[in-house]
């Protein structure tokens, strides 16, 4: 089975149509997804290569029970150990691998679980990302808000209580460049004690100036590590450049970042494939960077806004739970997410087993805190959402159901130095 | 027998337990100073880095000595920096400093840790630094100003107990200052022997916050501490080799 992704809008000129529906169906007509475009930064490194090698030659059917058994009995997990616990031998083992993350993520994380909020500053996009509520041929409210629109948001956030943001953009450098987020990053300064970054890739001096206005993370989902697929589903844009985006941690890294989130969309393709790949580009880039920061997220397709079939296909909650606990397991010490996309429900019983971070008070539109926050109907414009949310829980009612878990809610715990 | 105390930047104290900062929560707190007898209580800055609502600060009861750590530092500078915004956020003068350049294992960075100690010594803070048990490394930040010196016993977090055994010991035997073991020690049987050879204090948290009951895991930790603390008073009994010992001793035949 497969989604249905291509939708075509009536408002739509003929010669957009016409174009939309050859990037659709003619791959000659589509521009190499693995050549870099020009601007683009071009970096040394061996990680890519290495994720790739263990990706391809990964066929978890050779997997058995008698693995995921020695897995799980081993004192540190190694990337063989990994490569069981993802397989398909292993979901009989949920249990055990559940009792196992448990144990690890006490070690390093005690009871804590942090907590924050994304921001949406603009969903313009320059790309055709098939699954994607921004993509450039889906009709949706276009926004891009001003300095002072921003600040206004960033305020009713912080009255929330949150303290930490996660600013995003829809990826146009033509609408929302470089100078502008950096600009929003100031702004954020003032009100939250941390900042981070989910935008298009950038080059490392790029980064680098993010930085100084006071970002220290930044998030780039690779979407799918599988590169054939990637191809079939990045149909325009600089986001069809696969191996740009691939760096783009390290790039962020050499330009000072603190700390980088990784992650591929689970139901593109080979879920574990790919969580297979995400782990791994974790892995080797920490080896390189031992001083960085590391966190996955492990977000599922979501419908999106003219196409409310848009769903996960075969990864259901007991495989995300299988991949969660296994990145748990092999990589003790990285930060793991659980957005809102997740059911409440969900998000209540992986807090307890391996996720770190849960975002709360979410909106993925544009400029419709106020209203979300308060109810209060708002005149202003707003700008549509990039997916539906699943659990929309504010700060308060949030905090509230992690510490009723016997957890301890964090609202911060970095320093900008 | 007299109060046995200990003494760390002017200031005297009975208990030798001191609770790391790794997990924090109000009910951890409670324990570590009703039930394992805290003094002193270590605040990583970047935790107290928030609004008042959530700061650690008002979870500290009165009387309690606050030891701000300088965790998320990647080198001197930025421990130093840390270190002053403790000062000003009113933390006091002490200040433990944690160097990492790792985030995986969190090893402390001996080099830059140095560096730091140096700086901050002069500038009147009772520096407390978190290091690898390496001899050398103990003299430099001696030489530097520490007030103490905190070497690892294992990885921090990881609960495996004393597995640098041997090089702080040697720190015990050869630094004059108090060595209190950091990071690492899992069970009270650890801390207990930890002081038994002569360790002037333990600071754990992981141990504690991951138990099962709280309350009486901190109660075990006071006592392991107290018990190790007066055999190594006592001075420890020989402990005898495998098998008997020789009947006829070896140097018998020595005349005169």
């Amino acid at each position: 089975m497969e989604n249905q992704f291509f939708v075509d809008s009536q408002y739509l000129s003929p010669e957009a149509l016409e174009k939309k529906h050859r990037l659709e169906t003619d791959p000659a007509f589509r521009k190499s997804h693995m050549e870099y475009l020009p601007g683009m930064e071009q970096i040394e490194s061996d990680v890519c290569a290495n994720v790739l090698a263990h990706m391809d030659s990964y066929d978890y059917s050779k997997y058995t029970a008698r693995d995921v058994k020695a897995a799980l009995e081993h004192e540190s997990c190694s990337i063989e150990d990994f490569k069981a616990l993802l397989s398909p031998a292993a979901e009989l083992f949920l249990e055990e691998m559940a009792q196992r993350a448990r144990l690890e993520t006490g070690k390093h994380f005690g009871n804590t679980v942090y907590l924050f909020t994304p921001l949406y500053i603009a969903n313009y996009c320059e790309n055709y990302c098939v699954y994607c509520g921004f993509n450039c041929y889906n009709h949706i409210q276009r926004m891009k808000l001003s300095m002072e629109q921003i600040e206004h948001e960033m305020q009713i956030i912080a009255e929330s209580g949150m303290e930490e943001i996660l600013i995003l953009t829809g990826e146009s450098r033509g609408q929302s460049d470089v100078h502008y987020i950096g600009e929003a990053c100031r702004l954020a300064r003032k009100y939250f004690r941390m900042v981070g970054l989910e935008i298009y890739p950038v080059n490392t001096d790029e980064y680098r100036y993010l930085h100084e206005c006071g970002a220290d993370y930044v998030t780039v989902f690779q979407e799918t590590y599988d590169r054939d697929k990637y191809e079939s589903l990045h149909l325009l844009g600089h986001k069809r450049v696969w191996p740009y985006r691939f760096d783009s941690q390290e790039r962020a890294l050499r330009g000072g970042m603190r700390g980088v989130a990784f992650s591929a969309l689970l139901g593109l393709s080979d879920f574990r494939k790919d969580a297979l790949a995400s782990a791994l580009h974790v892995y080797f880039l920490q080896r390189k960077y031992p001083h960085a920061e590391m966190s996955l997220s492990c977000p599922r397709l979501r419908p999106i806004i003219n196409n409310e079939k848009i769903n996960p296909l075969d990864v259901h909650e007991k495989q995300l739970c299988q991949i969660i606990c296994a990145y748990r397991i092999f990589l003790p010490f990285v930060g793991i997410t659980v957005s809102s996309r997740e059911s409440a429900s969900f998000r209540n019983g992986i807090v307890k087993i391996a996720a770190t971070k849960v975002s709360a008070g979410v909106s993925t539109g544009i400029g419709d805190h106020e209203s979300k926050y308060s109810g209060k109907e708002s005149q202003a414009a707003q700008g549509d959402e990039q997916f539906e949310i699943d659990d929309d829980r504010s700060l308060e009612r949030m905090y509230q159901d992690i510490a009723e878990e016997g957890l301890q809610p964090v609202l911060n715990d970095y320093l900008y130095v | 027998m007299q109060t046995d105390t200990w003494k760390l930047g002017g200031q005297e104290f009975h208990s030798r337990f001191i609770l790391g900062s790794g997990k924090y929560s109000l009910n951890l707190i409670e324990a570590a100073v009703r039930d394992a007898g805290a003094e002193i209580i270590t605040l990583a800055v970047r935790r107290a880095n928030t609004k008042e609502q959530e700061s650690i600060l008002d979870y500290i009861p009165e009387g309690i000595t606050l030891l701000p750590n300088t965790s998320g530092a990647r080198d001197a500078t930025e421990a130093v920096r840390i270190a002053r915004l403790a000062r000003e956020l009113g933390c006091g003068n002490f200040v433990k400093i944690e160097i990492m350049r790792d985030s995986k294992y969190l090893l402390p960075d001996n080099q830059e840790t140095i560096k730091a100690t140096e700086i901050l010594a002069k500038e009147g803070f009772v520096v407390m630094p978190y290091m690898y048990p390496d001899l050398n490394v103990a003299r430099d930040l001696v030489n530097a100003g520490a007030a103490t010196i905190m070497p690892l016993a294992s990885p921090i977090g990881s609960n495996k107990g004393l597995a640098t055994r041997e090089f702080i010991q040697i720190l015990i035997d050869e630094i004059d200052l108090p060595i209190i073991v950091d990071a690492g020690i899992g069970r009270p049987s650890q801390a207990c022997e930890a002081m038994e050879m002569g360790a002037a204090a333990i600071m754990a948290n992981t141990a504690l916050a991951t138990a099962g009951d709280l309350p009486l895991m901190a109660a075990a930790f006071r006592q392991a501490i107290e018990a190790g603390r007066k055999a190594y008073l006592s001075g420890l009994g020989r402990v005898l080799s495998r098998g008997a010992s020789a009947s006829d001793p070896l140097t018998g035949f020595l005349r005169d």
